[in-house]
């Protein structure tokens, strides 16, 4: 089909640069402008502040880059900063360089493959990503209520455990960037724990596509249970250290305390979701707010924040590991025995037994392996509560195999649009400390 | 498991002075290019203060003629996709917005939603559409010599050239 569209989009690429620009370029409505658009401050802000930004001599400032290979951008983040001696007066985050055209990609592939897909975007949490393009998926089927039990709590089991490895991840890396090398160690090691059970349970330790439109790939492997209940019992003692480590030190404390703040409106405002929002103490969690899965089943409570600074990030991530574990217990005593996907020979292939024996389950395998399932027409778009905030697919379907347009809403994308706002009137030391507290994913900003 | 009758607009159903229609559950409404910025107040102001997510569809080889538009509506090439969440009820709302492709441009929200910033600029990266007003309407993703817009439907994927015979080049 693409072979005879021509390729000639007339040319917009006058649409200027994306780099940061100095003061003596830009008129004076063009600083205004940037007060809203690089500091991205609240119109009252923005009003008392538009006279001081033109005031600073041109050549006290200096705009340096910090990225893309800084080793606490956490991949390949680029932000340009003018700093007036150590104090950075303005940000920009510069992004795109792990683009991959994922969403275009999408395009191409079928509903089966589109989790090999998605996986790749947020690959410190991919199965949230696998969850939420195979919650879209059903819901386009129309088959969202059909989904077996066991494969519902399976889904949450792997979205928990899911969320304590990125979290721990979050703990190694923040750890890392805040001079506490030894922690990244730590982190690093219970996280290797839950992935060791990723890949027991998927076979691989990251980029699983183990949970699938229709339910999962598989069942739980025998011994999962106590798998679990090893990881469960051997963290609570982990995470008494990490308060031992970081949250009672005073160094710790100092480092991190009523840095980056944003206010509960800003975060709003600025479409921030996930710890950053609840950080600034506005108590939006989808998984009890807009329950889906089990959610509504299962008790936890949603940690808050009080000052919206980088503090309040660690401890609700940290007290996030804390209120998962709850929840895997929970799912521990209430997980039901039955399929662990649906047997809709439309949408998931037979089991491999019974394609020895039918000639029907021949052909719906081969269908589904060659062509894949058509979807009906119409559009959809499930949010969910990942580790780093509301990540969203919208899919568009015209009723072939393959999504007309599959978009991601990734969490981080919209994140990082706060960095310049937390980083404002900071101290360039401190810069760190807030990058690594918004916790971004440069996978998932970048797709 | 067909879903044409949850897909089925309900015609007398209005919100903003917009036409309201139901995707799989999920409430759209429909928004004209004009009323765009004076529907966004209105949301605001009924508590949907948070944009999630902006983003764009080109419907340039769509293969059904089934848009779930509302009636006496024309699908126009692109699509502009809004979500919007209020935190006070808990409820999600879509707008879908018809751009004209000769005219491929539409207000920035910025001013009212700060957070889309990014996404228009994606957009604009992704589809070419132009946000008026936006303060910083540079690529984001795309190198800035970058030509086309690559999520549009007529820019080929690409393929990397194989040297057999009677191999598509």
């Amino acid at each position: 089909m693409t072979n005879n569209l021509i390729t000639a989009t007339p040319a917009a690429t006058g649409e200027g640069p994306q780099e940061m620009r100095s003061r003596s370029e830009l008129t004076a409505k063009e600083v205004l402008r940037e007060v809203g658009s690089v500091l991205r401050m609240s119109e009252k802000a923005a009003a008392e502040l538009t006279s001081s930004p033109v005031e600073n001599d041109e050549e006290q400032t200096m705009i340096i880059n910090m990225g893309p290979q800084h080793p606490s951008t956490h991949g390949v983040l680029r932000l340009m900063l003018e700093l007036q001696g150590e104090k950075v007066l303005r940000c920009k985050p510069i992004i795109g360089y792990l683009h991959t055209g994922m969403e275009k990609q999408a395009e191409e592939l079928t509903y089966m493959q589109g989790g090999t897909n998605v996986t790749r975007m947020d690959y410190a949490s991919p199965l949230n990503n696998e969850l939420v393009f195979s919650l879209a998926v059903e819901k386009l089927l129309g088959i969202d209520g059909d989904i077996p039990e066991r494969a519902t709590w399976m889904r949450m089991l792997l979205s928990e455990l899911n969320r304590m490895s990125s979290h721990l991840l979050f703990m190694a890396t923040n750890g890392m960037d805040m001079g506490a090398v030894s922690m990244m160690i730590y982190g690093w090691r219970e996280r290797e724990e839950v992935l060791r059970f990723f890949q027991k349970v998927t076979g691989l330790r990251m980029n699983h596509n183990f949970i699938r439109p229709g339910g999962l790939a598989a069942d739980l492997p025998t011994g999962w249970r106590d798998d679990v209940l090893t990881i469960l019992e051997g963290l609570p003692s982990r995470l008494a250290e990490y308060d031992v480590l970081m949250t009672n030190q005073p160094i710790w404390r100092e480092r991190l305390q009523g840095v980056g703040v944003i206010t509960a409106e800003e975060a709003v405002a600025l479409g921030t979701s996930g710890p950053i929002l609840r950080s600034a103490g506005i108590a939006w969690d989808l998984r009890r707010d807009l329950p889906y899965l089990k959610y509504d089943e299962v008790e936890f409570d949603v940690i808050v924040g009080s000052y919206g600074d980088a503090f309040d990030r660690y401890a609700i991530r940290l007290n996030e590991i804390r209120e998962s574990m709850k929840i895997v217990y929970q799912i521990l005593d209430k997980m039901p025995s039955g399929d662990y996907r649906i047997q809709d020979k439309k949408v998931t292939p037979p089991p491999r037994a019974r394609i020895d024996e039918s000639m029907e389950a021949l052909i719906h395998h081969f269908k589904i392996f060659t062509e894949g399932f058509k979807v009906p027409e119409g559009e959809v778009y499930v949010g969910i509560e990942s580790p780093r905030g509301e990540i969203g697919c919208y899919i568009v379907s015209d009723g072939s195999p393959k999504p007309y347009r599959l978009h991601m809403r990734a969490p981080s994308f919209v994140n990082i649009q706060a960095l310049p706002h937390m980083m404002r009137d900071g101290l360039i030391a401190d810069a760190v400390a807030v990058i690594s507290s918004v916790d971004p994913v440069l996978g998932e900003v970048d797709r | 498991m067909s879903d044409a009758a949850i897909d089925t607009p309900a015609p007398a159903e209005q919100l903003y002075g917009c036409d309201v229609t139901c995707s799989r559950g999920e409430k759209v409404i429909h928004v004209s290019r004009a009323n765009y910025i004076a529907t966004l107040k209105k949301a605001i102001d009924d508590s949907f203060t948070m944009c999630t997510d902006l983003t764009a569809v080109d419907f340039l080889t769509y293969a059904s003629t089934n848009r779930q538009l509302p009636a006496g509506l024309v699908g126009e090439r692109f699509e502009i996709v809004l979500n919007l969440i209020s935190l006070e009820r808990r409820e999600r709302l879509r707008l879908r917005v018809q751009i004209a492709e000769g005219e491929a441009s539409l207000p920035t929200a910025f001013d009212l939603y700060p957070g889309t910033e990014a996404m228009e600029r994606e957009v604009f990266d992704m589809f070419g559409i132009q946000f008026e007003g936006h303060p910083d309407p540079s690529r984001i993703l795309m190198p800035e010599d970058w030509e086309g817009h690559p999520l549009r439907k007529d820019f080929s994927v690409g393929r990397i050239p194989v040297q057999f015979k009677g191999a598509p080049s």
